[in-house]
């Protein structure tokens, strides 16, 4: 029987309408035409404005009649649309008060803070016409994927290895040698899956994904006049769509299923899709800013507004988003439900979190409800939640973060504490704690090792080659006076500031790049590996290249054999972390034998057997795993020791002994002609009593 | 759009001729949906089809949705370049068979 509601009841030229339904917000495709709907606490009329694709001019504008108007939604289909040819926006009228908080202007066009698809942008880099009277274009997504048998991988948190990666930089670069038109696309990352299985890591975080605008705040470099971009995209448009020109397909408008079928693709190989968002502020920015969206259907509700009607700006980029006002609380969450069920998303690292969890004046809240109904919900439930937990406002809540048991965090203390101990600063205390999973942060509030997202270098900051070859950021290619980056960069040149010719030192700096690698793999938590670090890309000291489309921030495959000697150690630590649960503990250690081997889960060493030095100015440490305590004691594994000499010299170090019918064989010795076996190919140790460490060093044994 | 269909024994040839998208898609839905029979087996020769749009390939993996429910069979033919790449990256390839001529279409069908 047919349905009455694919019948219209009103007319408007020669657009047949009806009362359309509330939700779900946005667009969507329902028999016989499309269901708009949008909300607005102040407005005090709107009118759909419908283009067709590409048109400069619009198609049609529809006032919305007063009764389709339900409650502070305003809902209506329309009949007998090419839907798939249509670009849509808003008009709404309403108070103008810059004391009160109200920037309604009915001369704007407006997207919808719900559109699935956004035109306007839709190939990289191709200059936006100016005088457009509406940029970024609401469209009409199909959202009907066919996924097989699809879900999302649900890859226990401890047995991660995180791969941070930036959609275009990752595969833009000549050298990535896949199809041109793939080059800085989702479908180059789906030409890049073998590689990932052979590097080992089972989790991809793709740096912002959601539709930004690149020419936002562009401008000529004072020293090469090539255009800087908003690159990293850390300034969202639109919270429901994928980047248009992060698709090969971005020209033909199906962006969203390109990106839906790299996630499959993805799955299909054993790896997570986790996706970086950035809920903290929009690209309206400040006072000055242009009005896309937000600012002119809702602004008081959307943003967090000071007394005199300006922005507060916790997140330094000029707005804020009013993340605890119910209604952004649900945009929040509607936005991530999306996601994680349309897109089979694994799971979101949250850029800026705390601002999250801050009032609408600000004020951080002692049981934020957004990160609680976050933390709740029953779509999301299996994924993972990933914190940055600090803002640009001052709150820094590494170890504090409202987490409900769900939230992990990205680790600060972990890289400041790792960096620290790798140029030679001591800090043994300090380093214990980072290779345990941080217990000092977490177990006293009973959350688990992987909730320390373990890195050493991350987008923001030096890569680690540079980490090695730079004691000062260089971010004058950014054209800010060097004024902008880190200046805590707990960095060290190795004895010479950037690339150089000495061979002593090239040498040190790979050992160092090594040692790092080593530390990173063998901590408890999640440990999360930068694009490229696995064989040595360098962004020539600038720590913050956020602006550039170009080689310094573009990967250089070639690279991969001028260093693969750093490359095949990432790939034998990442096996060798795969092959041993003993490093992937899901609790933290008890400090005690509760299984009666005789030894405790962890115990630690220094020069000699079972005497650690804590002393401050120490630089050598070494612990050993008991394999019988892997996984809390539920299954069995090697034991593993691993001696750090952060010293300048070269130290001798007692090994403990094993149990009688085991042997320690050498999976690692960064120092040595030969630093890493694949894993069950180590060759056993010739002399078990202890080895000599060289100066800045990591030895890795494995006892069986 | 032009849309040709013959029967060679048990196999119904489909040719299409133009673009397809929103605006010539249900017409092809139309014709061919009458084809799916149980058992059926299809050709569709896209040779002379320049471009389709993201409603074309839905309409193609529809008919595919179709066929595969009554246990029937298809195969696309001839499809050009920019659209195997098209298809490719979005996922919709993975579902066909797809042969660089009529005459390799009959035979993956026989």
């Amino acid at each position: 029987m047919e349905r009455i509601d694919i019948h219209p009841t009103h007319a408007y030229g020669n657009f047949k309408l009806r009362l359309g339904r509330p939700q779900p917000f946005g667009a969507s495709i329902v028999p016989g035409g499309v269901n708009f709907s949008i909300f607005s606490s102040y407005a005090t009329s709107c009118t759909l404005v419908l283009f067709k694709k590409h048109a400069k001019e619009p198609l049609a504008e529809i006032p919305f009649p007063d009764e389709f108007r339900i409650g502070n939604v305003y809902c209506m289909v329309v009949f007998e649309l090419d839907y798939e040819d249509l670009e849509y926006g808003y008009r709404m009228a309403g108070p103008n008060n810059f004391q009160l908080g109200h920037w309604f202007d009915p001369s704007k066009i407006l997207l919808d803070p719900y559109a699935k698809i956004i035109g306007g942008r839709d190939v990289w880099g191709t200059p936006p016409d100016w005088d457009d009277c509406y940029h970024h274009r609401g469209r009409i997504a199909f959202d009907d994927f066919d996924w097989g048998s699809d879900r999302a991988l649900e890859i226990p948190p401890e047995d991660q290895i995180i791969y941070e990666m930036h959609v275009r930089s990752f595969t833009r670069h000549d050298s990535s040698r896949i199809k041109e038109n793939h080059r800085g696309t989702f479908a180059g990352i789906r030409d890049k899956i073998p590689y990932l299985r052979e590097l080992g890591v089972n989790a991809v975080e793709l740096m912002p994904v959601y539709e930004f605008d690149e020419f936002e705040n562009s401008r000529p470099n004072p020293q090469t006049e090539e255009t800087l971009y908003n690159y990293w995209g850390y300034s969202t448009v639109g919270f429901f769509a994928p980047k248009a020109g992060y698709a090969a397909t971005g020209k033909f408008g199906m962006q969203v299923d390109e990106l839906k079928n790299l996630v499959k693709e993805l799955h299909k190989n054993g790896i997570e899709v986790i996706l970086d968002v950035v809920f903290n502020h929009t690209a309206e920015g400040n006072e000055r800013g242009p009005t896309i969206s937000f600012r002119g259907i809702d602004n008081k509700t959307y943003y967090m507004m000071t007394p005199e009607g300006y922005y507060f700006n916790f997140s330094g980029c000029g707005n804020t988003l009013n993340c605890n006002n119910p209604i952004v609380r649900n945009i929040v969450l509607d936005c991530l439900r999306y996601w994680a069920a349309e897109y089979h998303i694994d799971g979101f690292r949250f850029d800026l979190a705390s601002i999250l969890g801050r009032d609408p004046l600000g004020y951080p809240l002692a049981n934020p409800p957004l990160l609680e109904s976050l933390a709740f919900d029953p779509i999301l439930a299996r994924c993972k939640l990933i914190a940055e937990a600090w803002d640009a406002g001052g709150l820094y809540q590494v170890g504090s973060f409202p987490a409900y048991g769900r939230w992990a965090e990205w680790n600060g203390k972990y890289r400041d504490g790792i960096r620290k101990f790798l140029k030679g600063d001591g800090t043994v205390g300090a380093m214990a704690q980072c290779l345990q999973g941080s217990p000092d942060l977490y177990e006293w509030s009973g959350r688990a090792p992987a909730t320390s997202i373990n890195f050493i270098t991350a987008h923001d900051g030096f890569t680690l080659m540079d980490l090695v070859s730079y004691n000062h950021k260089h971010n004058e290619a950014n054209g800010e006076n060097d004024n902008d980056g880190s200046n805590d960069n707990d960095s060290w040149n190795c004895g010479w500031e950037g690339a150089t010719d000495d061979v002593g030192i090239n040498a040190l700096r790979r050992r160092q790049i090594k040692n790092a690698i080593a530390m990173l793999m063998v901590s408890q938590g999640v440990p999360m590996l930068l694009m490229g670090d696995e064989f040595g890309r360098t962004q020539n000291g600038n720590n913050n290249t956020y602006c550039h489309d170009n080689e310094l921030s573009w990967l250089d495959w070639s690279l991969q054999s001028q260093n693969a000697d750093i490359l095949e150690f990432v790939k034998h630590t990442i096996a060798f972390r795969h092959a041993h649960p003993v490093l992937r503990n899901s609790w933290h250690f008890q400090n005690r034998d509760y299984v009666g081997s005789g030894y405790a889960d962890i115990t630690w060493h220094g020069t000699k057997a079972w005497q650690a030095d804590w002393s401050a100015t120490n630089r050598a440490i070494a612990f050993m795993l008991c394999g019988k305590h892997a996984k809390g004691g539920t299954v069995e594994d090697n034991y593993i020791y691993v001696a750090m000499n952060m010293h300048w010299q070269t130290l001798w170090f007692e090994i403990p002994r094993l149990p009688t019918s085991m042997h320690w064989h050498i999976f690692a010795n960064t120092g040595a002609a030969i630093p890493s076996y694949a894993p069950s190919t180590e060759p056993p140790l010739d002399r078990e009593s202890g080895l000599l460490v060289g100066d800045r060093s990591v030895v890795i044994l494995v006892g069986k | 759009m032009d849309i040709t269909i013959k029967s060679l024994g048990e196999i119904q040839i489909v040719e299409l001729v133009g673009d397809i998208d929103a605006s010539t898609a249900p017409e092809i839905t139309k014709q061919v949906s009458d084809l799916v029979k149980p058992h059926s087996r299809l050709l569709l020769d896209m040779t002379q089809v320049p471009y389709m749009s993201s409603a074309g390939l839905r309409t193609l993996l529809s008919l595919y949705r179709q066929i595969t429910t009554k246990e029937g069979k298809m195969v696309l033919v001839g499809l050009n370049e920019e659209l195997i790449d098209t298809m490719s990256v979005t996922g919709f390839l993975d579902f066909f068979i797809s042969k660089s001529s009529q005459e390799e279409g009959l035979a993956s069908l026989a």
